[in-house]
C-alpha cells in the first residue's frame, strides 16, 4: 500500500516552487510502476491531487490487508532518507483495536521492515535516518508500516553536490532502493508466512 | 394690566438670576471636582513603587537541543536567571530553548523565539493505566530491528487503559505539563515529520531534564487542542517527557 501524504488542499510543505503534495504524488508513481513490473500488487491512496483525509488513508491501507504500507512524505530539512516506524509501544494483537493505536500490534513488524528497507538504502548509498514518530494515519494502520520522508541529499557528504526533491535522478535512486527493500520483506514474509 | 405684566418681568428676572447663579456655582463645583481628580492621580502616582524589579537568581538548565543533521537531542547546559513559580521556570525554559533555535545558523531553525511559549501550566498527572509510578516508565520498544528504543512513544499506547480507571497523582507525585504555544509559532513551523517531531520531543525532554516530576506533556495551540503540529506530528497526544531522553539510534 503506498500512501502519497497530503493533496488536494492540504498542500503539506511548500518549498520555494515545490508543494509537498506533487513531490510524495511523484514518488507514489515511480514506485507503483517499479512494483507493478516486478508483479506486485499495488494499493494506493490516491493517484490525482486529491485531499485524502489521514483517517480515509488508514481505511484504505486496512481494507487492502497490505503486506507492507508506506506512507510518503518529502522535506527540506535534514537531508537524505528519513524513516519513521510509529512511536506506539508494541502491543500483543487483540480482537478489537481501538482506532488511534492499531499499528501498536504491528510496531514490531513495522521496525522489521523498517530494517530491511534501511538496508536497501544503505545499499544505494543514500544518506538513512531511523526514528518513531506520533503520525496519525500511520497510527491507525493495521499492516507493517513505515513513514518514508525523503529530503535533499547533503553537499557535504562526499563532497558531492546537493541533490534537489524534485531531481528526477534522485527520485528514480530512491524508488529502486525501496522497491529491492519491499521485495527482500516480500522475501522474508514468504518464508515466515509460506502459502498452502 | 399692567400690574400683572410687570410681575410676571420680575420673576423673569429673578429667575434669569437664579439660572445664572446656578450656572456659575455648578462651574465653581466642576473645577473643584476636576481639581480633586488631579490631586488624586498625582497621589496615585507619588504610591507607584519606586524598586527595581526583582532579578530571580541564576540557575543552571539543561536543554535538550534538536540537531536536524543526525536528527538528535544534544544535552546543553546555560545558567539563567530562573523564577521560582515551577510554571513559570518551565515557561523561561522553553523560551530559551525556542530563542536557540530562532538564532541564525541553529541546528533545528524555527523561527518565533521565546515568544511562542504562550503559558505552560503543571497539573496532576492522570493516568489512564492504574497508578501512578514516581517515574516515568520509559515506554522504549523491546522489539528487534533498527530503532527499537526510539523516542516519542505517547501514552495513548496501551490498549488496556480503557480497562481501568483514570488515576490522579497525589500531591509531589508525578506531573502533566500543558505547553501552550502560539498559532504563529505552528504557522512558521518548517513542515515534515524529523522537523515537528524533534521540536516535539526537545520540549518534551527539556521539562523532564529540569523539572523531573513532569513525565507527561499535551500541546496546545493558542489555548485550542490542534491536530497537528505543521501537518505531520500528532498534537492531539499525550507524550511521555522520559521517552524523549538522548538517544543514538540516529544512524549515518
Amino acid at each position: 500500500m503506498l500512501d502519497a501524504a497530503h493533496g488536494g488542499d492540504e498542500a503539506g510543505g511548500k518549498f520555494g516552487s515545490l508543494a509537498e503534495k506533487d513531490l510524495t504524488l511523484a514518488l507514489e508513481v515511480r514506485l507503483r510502476s517499479l512494483l507493478a513490473a516486478r508483479g506486485i500488487a499495488v494499493v494506493t491512496t490516491r493517484e490525482s491531487d486529491a485531499t485524502v483525509t489521514p483517517e480515509r488513508r488508514a481505511e484504505i491501507a486496512n481494507h487492502a490487508g497490505a503486506q507492507a504500507c508506506l506512507s510518503l512524505h518529502a522535506t527540506q530539512t535534514g537531508s537524505g532518507v528519513h524513516m519513521f516506524v510509529s512511536s506506539l509501544a508494541p502491543q500483543d494483537p487483540a480482537r478489537i483495536a481501538a482506532w488511534k493505536t492499531a499499528q501498536s500490534a504491528w510496531v514490531t513488524r513495522s521496525l522489521a521492515l523498517e530494517g530491511l528497507l534501511n538496508s536497501a538504502l544503505l545499499q544505494a548509498g543514500m544518506n538513512v535516518t531511523l526514528g518513531r514518530t506520533a503520525l496519525p494515519s500511520l497510527d491507525s494502520m493495521i499492516c507493517p508500516a513505515i513513514a518514508v520522508e525523503f529530503a535533499p541529499e547533503s553537499a557535504q557528504k562526499d563532497q558531492k553536490p546537493a541533490v534537489q526533491l524534485d531531481d528526477p535522478d534522485y527520485q528514480a535512486r530512491l524508488a529502486e532502493a525501496l522497491v529491492a527493500g519491499l521485495l527482500a520483506w516480500r522475501a522474508e514474509e514468504r518464508q515466515q508466512w509460506p502459502q498452502p | 394690566m399692567a400690574p400683572a405684566m410687570n410681575m410676571v418681568r420680575r420673576v423673569q428676572t429673578w429667575l434669569f438670576i437664579l439660572l445664572l447663579v446656578s450656572s456659575a456655582a455648578m462651574g465653581v463645583v466642576l473645577w473643584q471636582l476636576r481639581e480633586h481628580a488631579h490631586k488624586r492621580l498625582l497621589a496615585g502616582q507619588d504610591t507607584a513603587p519606586t524598586q527595581a524589579p526583582e532579578i530571580s537568581p541564576e540557575e543552571r538548565a539543561t536543554l535538550l537541543v534538536a540537531n536536524d543533521a543526525d536528527s538528535s537531542l544534544l544535552p546543553q547546559e546555560l545558567t539563567l536567571p530562573l523564577p521560582q513559580d515551577m510554571g513559570s521556570r518551565a515557561r523561561v525554559i522553553l523560551g530559551k530553548l525556542l530563542d536557540l533555535y530562532a538564532l541564525p545558523g541553529a541546528t533545528h531553525p524555527v523561527p518565533g523565539g521565546a515568544a511562542s511559549i504562550g503559558q505552560v501550566f503543571l497539573l496532576p498527572a492522570v493516568s489512564l493505566n492504574g497508578p501512578l509510578p514516581t517515574v516515568a516508565p520509559a515506554a522504549r520498544n523491546p522489539g528487534s530491528g533498527p530503532g527499537s528504543g526510539a523516542r516519542g512513544a505517547p501514552s495513548a499506547a496501551n490498549p488496556a487503559a480503557a480497562k481501568n480507571a483514570r488515576t490522579v497523582a497525589p500531591e509531589g507525585g508525578p506531573q502533566l505539563a500543558v505547553v501552550n504555544l502560539t498559532s504563529a509559532f505552528a504557522a512558521a513551523h518548517p513542515s515534515g515529520i524529523e522537523a515537528e517531531t524533534l521540536t516535539v520531543l526537545s520540549i518534551c525532554g527539556t521539562l523532564h531534564a529540569n523539572l523531573p516530576r513532569v513525565t507527561q506533556v499535551r500541546f496546545l495551540v493558542d489555548g485550542q487542542p490542534r491536530a497537528t503540529l505543521a501537518g505531520h506530528a500528532d498534537l492531539t497526544r499525550t507524550y511521555l517527557a522520559a521517552d524523549a531522553a538522548p538517544s543514538s539510534e540516529a544512524h549515518p
